[in-house]
């Protein structure tokens, strides 16, 4: 089964070589977009400078058709970021094998420079819940997740990053905060952080925590990848704002001004711009990566917010 | 031993799929307001997602049904039939078999097979990639009479019938812009053949006979069976139409002579 055409797509900008042979060294510093089936021809016909695309691993899990001839295509041309959306890490029973085997078919068809999942279980029994679902964080899930992750790294032999969730909701049963069990997760296997700013904003303000102290305390060295996404606002039953991780707007300016404190700190990173519904066109997704660009690229931006996101 | 959050996600589990059930026990809430009003969140993002995948399957039976209606019958069928895979593309296969039992929609009856035909275009999308035979080896292969009837013919993984008592095909065109909706007659029954050719899914008005003749081919039977069977609930059954129709389509992938056995 070959996925490559070798057919090449009209217009031109970038080095087709150059995308291959990176896919071991990790997602380039730069910001990058989701790729949706809706702008995969105006990608290919106009090749956008943008640093990487990246795409929900489940949607390719299928045996032919478009999304694997255009995912081939586009792959020739840009570094691509494997994001799980179903893999279920926090969930009780053991890992779905032949979901990790579908997995590791995906990461050898197309080299992914980087593959992301969630801190959170989207699955109970055999139902999907489509859903990404909060931990209690204790002792024991913490267990869980450390061999799970073990699991996942493994079989896919390559290190992950995972990614801090945006939740609703608290458990009693909590005997870590959210930042220390990422810690620990990170120190006892190895893998990497996908830091999703708006994630830490959304759970912060729903959790009445700061949300500074929070990011500085996570293990920013591990980040390997950085999400940004717009957010719903709602309320509680006590009429205090309850965000809700919606993946539908522009990214919010609070959540810029997280991001930029975050870029001061750890410099030039790979940063997705995440939109999942209300998909707007493709240009005003690029411009949304073109003001992540200019943070990243922004020297003045490099002092100030430092000591703020350390604190 | 038990984890002790295995009961915490039974009953999250439930209570994401059944609004009558409680707020399951162990949340805590940093302002101490009600965890019902945030679970709520995950009960929304749960139901709501999946309705929206299946409208994203079924945009024509939506378009029939209206939104409203076409919501709150996905939410029931939801509830009822979550997904078994994490692979969304393969939710709603028994969406059609629910709707022919939705007592509220026994008022459009073409309902049922219309969802089947949707699936089938959404099936045909992901379907396997194959190489289709040309004309000329379809002609080649029929070169030799004696033996035509052994012949097997098989179809691109993407190939799928549905047959029906209404008008189908018409109505799905027709709800791409194609053709006159106010013209048509819904009671005309009508046959479909589904199909990626290339990068495209087609709906193509199958030829009298030809769904069951395509079915037989599905189901491996050899050429002179297939038209048997086709002409058996079909007088009119013509097998160069249909031969025609699917080859220039790209339907048919390989067409094979079986090896005598020795005798």
């Amino acid at each position: 089964m070959s996925s490559r055409i070798a057919q090449s797509p009209s217009g031109a900008g970038v080095r087709p070589a150059a995308a291959r042979l990176d896919a071991a060294a990790g997602l380039p510093a730069r910001a990058g977009v989701g790729l949706k089936s809706q702008h995969f021809r105006e990608v290919l016909d106009t090749c956008p400078d943008i640093g990487f695309f990246e795409v929900h691993a489940e949607n390719y899990m299928v045996d032919g058709g478009p999304f694997h001839r255009y995912l081939g295509l586009i792959r020739e041309h840009y570094p691509l970021s494997l994001h799980g959306v179903g893999l279920s890490i926090g969930a009780l029973g053991p890992l779905d094998e032949a979901h990790l085997d579908a997995l590791a078919a995906l990461i050898g068809r197309y080299e992914p420079a980087s593959f992301s999942e969630h801190l959170a279980w989207s699955t109970h029994g055999d139902v999907f819940l489509n859903d990404l679902l909060p931990l209690p964080y204790s002792e024991e899930t913490l267990q869980r997740v450390c061999e799970h992750i073990d699991r996942v790294q493994n079989r896919l032999r390559r290190r992950m990053l995972l990614e801090n969730p945006s939740t609703y909701v608290e458990f009693s049963a909590s005997t870590l905060g959210e930042s220390q069990f990422l810690r620990e997760v990170v120190a006892r296997t190895g893998c990497g952080l996908l830091l999703d700013v708006n994630n830490a904003y959304v759970s912060c303000v729903n959790h009445g925590r700061d949300v500074i102290a929070f990011i500085g305390d996570l293990p920013l060295d591990a980040v390997g990848e950085i999400h940004l996404a717009g957010f719903a606002t709602d309320e509680d039953g006590a009429g205090a704002p309850l965000l809700i991780d919606a993946h539908g707007s522009a990214v919010d300016e609070a959540v810029w001004s997280l991001y930029a404190g975050v870029i001061a700190r750890l410099g030039p990173t790979p940063t997705l711009l995440e939109r999942d519904n209300n998909i707007p066109s493709l240009a005003t997704l690029l411009t949304e990566a073109g003001r992540a660009e200019d943070i990243m690229s922004a020297p003045a931006r490099r002092t100030g917010v430092v000591h703020r996101v350390c604190a | 031993m038990r984890p002790a959050d295995a009961t915490s996600q039974s009953d999250f589990a439930a209570a994401l799929f059944d609004p009558s059930l409680d707020c399951p026990a162990g949340f805590s809430v940093w302002n101490g307001s009600d965890p019902a009003r945030r679970l709520a969140v995950y009960r929304n993002n749960v139901i709501a997602s999946l309705i929206d995948a299946l409208a994203e399957t079924y945009p024509v039976v939506q378009e029939l049904v209206g939104t409203d209606f076409f919501r709150a019958m996905a939410a029931v069928f939801v509830r009822q039939a979550p997904p078994r895979s994490r692979i969304l593309a393969r939710y709603g296969q028994g969406f059609a078999a629910f709707i022919e039992q939705f007592e509220p929609a026994r008022g459009v009856p073409y309902l049922p097979d219309m969802a089947r035909l949707e699936f089938a275009r959404v099936r045909a999308y992901h379907a396997a990639d194959a190489e289709p035979v040309t004309h000329a080896a379809l002609g080649l292969a029929l070169a030799s009479p004696e033996r035509i009837a052994e012949l097997r013919l098989v179809c691109h993984p993407s190939l799928s019938v549905i047959d029906s008592r209404f008008a189908v095909v018409s109505l799905w065109a027709a709800h791409q812009g194609e053709g006159d909706l106010t013209t048509l007659d819904p009671g005309q029954p009508q046959d479909a053949f589904v199909l990626r050719a290339g990068l495209d899914v087609l709906v193509l008005h199958a030829p009298a006979g030809g769904a069951a003749f395509v079915r037989a081919l599905l189901q491996g039977r050899c050429f002179g069976a297939a038209a048997g069977a086709a002409a058996a609930c079909a007088p009119a059954f013509d097998p160069a139409t249909v031969l025609s129709l699917l080859t220039y389509h790209g339907a048919l992938t390989s067409i094979y002579l079986p090896r005598r056995l020795a005798s």
